[in-house]
């Protein structure tokens, strides 16, 4: 046998954004091709969840030479073993290439979106195989769970919390160790522990992919806090729209119960401890704690006044901590290393790191965990590549249909709870959305509150009838038939609403509204005055055209056009009727000459 | 009334009906997971089905339909052979999903939350399918088809005619 050979194992992404895009198929193929170069000796496949440079999939990295190969197609395969397992010639092809530079990076820690990150929470997302128990023990899983057992009175684990000052990672940020320690303090003899999995903003992904790549660091993470309050059962709460995670999590549950980490005499102890995995039903309103709950008892999720808080009176009643998924995952690290280490990340306000689902207008789309205080524009500018068609940035929207919109100015601001509250915006779970030029934010603002004025459950009016309100008045605006008067009645209607809703889906739904009108009001003013939508969204009030000099008379537009707008001969210009056209810009994206073209009214 | 809607249901379906409550000890505390595993089987949540469960959970018809309606899982008609789901999310919504939504109504002839006349297609509108790195997406039968273009949804809903011609 030839001595060239290194013993290597590659890791193969198969998260829900790879699968999507055929890692399947790339898997059933590699097994294939290694067989068929006779590398099975030498070579290990290992199945692992989301390795987060999604917008780059379907992924695998070759360790340990620590090698990204990014946008696979099955025939790459044999290139790869050919030249790179067989012969260490890495292939250059398949390789990420720097957006800017255009030059390709051969080891994944120099690439700029995974170098600036400090996975702690997702350690081991990307590594190891989440349908594989021993995989997590293999990294030390489940060890923080015996130190516990072993060592720590519950008060101590919670001293340990305070000392890491971990906040919780759902979005409100309130003390995981004051959350912990109202629960303990409480004499009930049945208290319960649940974990929120309901991720439920519009372009977040953070949960589902921790769910899917390490199910095991969140069971871990809900048994040190079901032993430290003195509980021994569990939910863990996933929407039904997660099957891959749902399906993960039941492999890990079982796995987990089987090797005596889960159930009766805990690793030997007296601790017991169970979790029921429920799936949500589709409903936005059930990531709030109450409305969750009350989802658990099989009723409609509607939430309720605060207090009692579920510390005292949480499900069926009864003592409840309720923490992100996310923040049940921080738990082991923290015991292993210890709450001063991970204090000593992260900024004064809030410790530790922040897992961001990064989209919309950027080059690298996907998941990054940096620590807290990263700024804005490092985290746009160099971990996510830039902007698309390096288009100009007009803003980030933070914390989904609760948070507010960024601008520019800003973008030097470090992230953190303290600074974002300050700009209007929340943290919220993390799904970060970036806008660029061709981003309207009156539309965009009307989009959040279409969406909150669906999820909301009607049960305060505030919230009911006050985001209706909004809805209509931006509606209005969007159509160009809005008045100044309509702008100072849905600042007013947005503070009333934000003041006196129940929960807080109603509290933060205005967010978006506020802050759009607050650093984006000539783009309102535009709508209003001029009847103008500056960027070229807002279909009452813009026309498309054809470019004389572009077309080609192909007469695709003409074929594609629903409602037989477009004329012109074969070879000749084509012409947009605008009385006809319903501004549904088919046209403008199916033309391969780029000949159609938007512009806003002109009057 | 209630009898009558019940006997409806087929012998088999209410069989596996009663698997299902039974497997979650007649507790109306998993009214919602009995209510998917039922979707689960028949497709949709039938209004003969909810009459039978509310004989068997000892819960009045609207006190079930009060917590189905609630959440968009549930559906209370029949679906199409193909359920075509549009992400609207707002990484989508930013890379162009109202486009692509528009062109697949204009196509099929049918609105969000519709099913055409032949019962091929349903269409549905949603606010997140959590693949955003890959946005505009949509979901056909369960297979997710990323970066849409107009061209992209119309070359995949010509191959799904073609389907049903075959």
């Amino acid at each position: 046998m030839d001595n060239n050979f290194i013993k290597r194992t590659i890791l193969i992404c198969r998260g829900s954004g790879c699968n999507s895009m055929n890692a399947g198929i790339i898997h059933e193929t590699l097994k294939k091709v290694i067989e068929e170069h006779n590398l099975l000796n030498q070579v290990e496949i290992k199945l692992t969840g989301c390795q987060g440079f999604c917008q780059y999939g379907p992924q695998l990295v070759v360790q340990p030479d620590n090698v990204l190969y990014v946008k696979l197609k099955p025939k790459d395969l044999n290139e790869i073993a050919e030249k790179h397992l067989k012969n260490n010639k890495i292939v250059k092809e398949f390789l990420y290439k720097d957006p800017k530079t255009g030059e390709s990076i051969e080891k994944k820690d120099m690439i700029p979106f995974y170098s600036e990150q400090i996975p702690i929470i997702r350690k081991n997302c990307g590594i190891i195989n989440p349908e594989e128990i021993d995989d997590y023990i293999s990294v030390g899983g489940y060890d923080a769970l015996k130190k516990v057992l072993n060592n720590y009175k519950p008060n101590e684990v919670i001293k340990e919390l305070e000392t890491s000052r971990l906040r919780g990672r759902g979005g409100g940020g309130f003390s995981t160790a004051m959350k912990w320690q109202f629960c303990l303090n409480n004499p009930s003899e049945i208290k319960y522990v649940i974990a929120n999995g309901d991720e439920g903003d519009p372009g977040a992904f953070m949960d589902r992919s921790l769910l899917e790549a390490d199910p095991h660091s969140v069971i871990e993470g809900m048994e040190i806090c079901a032993y430290t309050i003195g509980a021994s059962y569990g939910y863990l709460y996933v929407r039904a729209e997660y099957p891959l995670a749902i399906e993960r999590l039941k492999i890990a549950l079982a796995q987990a119960e089987e090797k005596g980490f889960l159930g009766e005499n805990i690793l030997g102890s007296d601790f017991n401890f169970k979790i029921e995995l429920k799936k949500g039903a589709g409903a936005f309103v059930c990531g709030e704690e109450t409305a969750l709950m009350a989802s658990i008892q099989g009723k409609r999720g509607m939430p309720r006044p605060r207090p009692p808080y579920p510390a005292n009176s949480g499900l069926w009643g009864k003592p409840t901590n309720i923490n992100n998924i996310k923040t049940y995952a921080s738990i082991p690290p923290i015991i292993l290393n210890g709450g001063k280490w991970f204090s000593s990340l992260g900024t004064k306000d809030a410790s530790g790191t922040i897992v961001i689902a990064l989209t919309g207008k950027i080059n690298n789309s996907g998941l990054v965990e940096i620590p807290m205080g990263t700024t804005i524009r490092n985290l746009i500018y160099n971990i996510g590549g830039g902007i698309i068609n390096n288009k100009k940035f007009k803003a980030i929207q933070t914390g989904g249909p609760s948070g507010g919109c960024i601008p520019e100015q800003f973008l030097d601001t470090p992230l953190d709870y303290q600074h974002l509250t300050d700009l209007g915006s929340i943290m919220g779970s993390g799904g970060f959305i970036v806008l660029d030029e061709d981003t309207c934010m009156v539309e965009l603002a009307r989009y959040f509150i279409k969406f909150t004025q669906n999820e909301s459950c009607g049960k305060c009016t505030p919230c009911r009838i006050g985001t209706k309100r909004m809805l209509d008045i931006l509606t209005k605006i969007v159509k160009g038939e809005g008045t100044i008067k309509d702008l100072e009645d849905l600042e007013k209607i947005a503070n009333i609403v934000k003041n006196t809703s129940l929960c807080g889906l109603g509290q933060t739904a205005p967010n978006p509204v506020l802050t759009t009108i607050k650093y984006f009001r000539n783009e309102y003013e535009a709508h209003i005055l001029n009847r103008k939508c500056p960027a070229l969204v807002c279909e009452n009030l813009i026309e498309y055209h054809i470019d004389q000099d572009l077309c080609t008379g192909c007469g695709l537009c003409k074929i594609n056009c629903a409602v037989e707008a477009i004329e012109g001969e074969k070879k000749h210009l084509h012409n947009i009727s605008q009385e006809i056209c319903i501004k549904c810009g088919v046209c403008f994206s199916i033309c391969s000459y780029k000949a159609i073209y938007k512009k806003t009214n002109e009057n | 009334m209630g009898q009558n809607i019940v006997n409806e249901l087929e012998y088999k379906d209410k069989n596996d009906i009663l698997d299902i409550i039974n497997q979650y000890n007649k507790d109306k505390n998993n009214l919602i997971t009995i209510l998917q595993e039922v979707q689960k089987i028949l497709g949709f949540l039938p209004h003969n089905a909810i009459y039978f469960l509310s004989e068997e959970l000892k819960m009045s018809p609207a006190e079930i339909y009060g917590v189905a309606t609630f959440y968009t899982q549930f559906k209370f008609e029949e679906i199409g052979k193909y359920l075509i789901v549009c992400c609207d999310g707002t990484a989508c919504h930013v890379k162009g999903s109202p486009l692509i939504l528009n062109f697949i109504e204009n196509y099929l002839g049918i609105k969000p939350g519709e099913t055409s006349n032949n019962k091929i297609y349903t269409l549905e509108s949603v606010a997140c399918l959590g693949c955003c790195a890959i946005s505009p997406v949509c979901i056909i039968n369960g297979d997710t088809y990323g970066d849409l273009t107009t061209n992209k949804i119309k070359r995949i809903l010509n191959k799904l005619e073609k389907e049903i011609k075959d």
